[in-house]
């Protein structure tokens, strides 16, 4: 079962920049690789990561091969108002995982 | 250079002489010994520093709940604050010394009637990263065990014998040559400060002991095993050797 860590501020004024970093556990197997016994070992990347705050989609990233394993993404958005971020990552063999935070604009 | 080689060793032969303890004392005082991290890019030091840019949390988080799931049973977290900086330890039943990974599943097997867990796999490591957190900051403090004597002191000759093809002992690289390069990097002194410890070599966790098997599989010896009393040997001099550092798991090296 994948891990992902999610952080960002707990609380922001209402206009604040924030920065938001996502961090999931997976091996991002190139594809271009062979195993300690020669045979080719099958790319098994994770292809996409979008995030959602109330639903809203504010950040998407479409990830390749050379990416390294365990990826870490940050970026910035702007707490307009209090809310739920939702991170959904899909990958190759059906890989699935979301994880959620929370935004207290106080 | 030959003269400045022999100062260095003559250097270290003096400050050998001055102590009397059973084992080959370490050839670093304790001021003298460094940290991998101080030889890191600061890019690396600050992916360490900021747990939520080290990597190593996934596992950490993963042992933290495992722990709480398992382990509470028995131990309070508060009472393992310093169980890093102590293992290797003397076992009364088995009677030898076993490491913290060891320790973790002979728990299991004698307490919790579960199978132990396999070697280097995310169960385990996560347990050992959670503990060895618990520690961090906190020196090592190998325990003053007079059963621990006889195993110190066949790690310390391990340390200092030659293996493999290329013919190298651990002291050749980390003693005599520490802090000079090796290709594109910097020997370490090889002090075990953050095992386990998340590495970009390996896209992952790994032990100390998964370490210690790449260092031999470099000079093209067979590697020890997993949990082998050769590798336990040598964690219990090196924890001697590295004895004062700060605990830094969950640590990251290139």
């Amino acid at each position: 079962m994948a891990r992902s860590i999610i952080h960002l501020p707990p609380t922001a004024r209402a206009g604040e920049i924030v920065a938001v970093r996502v961090l999931v556990q997976h091996p991002m197997e190139t594809g271009y690789r062979s195993s300690s016994v020669g045979e080719p070992l099958a790319r098994d990347i994770i292809r996409t990561v979008e995030c959602r705050f109330e639903g809203e989609s504010i950040f998407a990233a479409v990830l390749h091969p050379a990416i390294a394993a365990n990826p870490s993404l940050a970026f910035f958005m702007r707490a307009m108002r209090s809310g739920t971020l939702t991170v959904e990552w899909r990958g190759d063999n059906g890989f699935a995982h979301s994880d959620r935070a929370t935004l207290q604009v106080v | 250079m030959a003269v400045i080689a022999c100062a260095v060793v003559a250097g270290a032969m003096m400050l050998t002489a001055g102590m009397s303890v059973a084992f080959a004392e370490p050839t670093k005082s304790p001021a003298q010994r460094r940290s991998g991290f101080v030889d890191m890019s600061p890019a690396l030091q600050a992916m360490q520093r900021d747990d939520t840019q080290n990597p190593a949390w996934l596992w950490l988080k993963d042992g933290e709940e495992r722990f709480a799931a398992d382990c509470t049973r028995c131990h309070a977290s508060s009472q393992l604050r310093d169980v890093a900086t102590r293992y290797p330890a003397f076992d009364a039943a088995l009677g030898k010394p076993v490491t913290l990974a060891t320790r973790i599943n002979l728990c299991r097997t004698r307490y919790l009637q579960r199978q132990a867990l396999a070697a280097e796999s995310d169960e385990l490591i996560g347990l050992e990263t959670y503990l060895g957190w618990l520690g961090r900051g906190l020196p090592i403090a190998p325990p003053r065990d007079p059963r621990l004597e006889p195993a110190r002191a066949a790690g310390s000759r391990l340390y200092q014998t030659r293996f493999g093809q290329l013919d190298f002992s651990c002291a050749q690289c980390h003693d005599d040559n520490a802090g000079r390069r090796l290709a594109g990097s910097t020997i370490p002194q090889a002090h075990p400060v953050g095992y386990p410890t998340y590495r970009l070599e390996w896209q992952g966790m790994g032990s100390l002991q998964r370490r210690l098997r790449g260092c031999m599989s470099a000079v093209r010896a067979e590697p020890f095993g997993y949990g082998s009393d050769e590798l336990t040997a040598l964690e219990l001099y090196l924890a001697q050797r590295a004895a004062g550092l700060p605990i830094e798991t969950p640590a990251v090296r290139p």
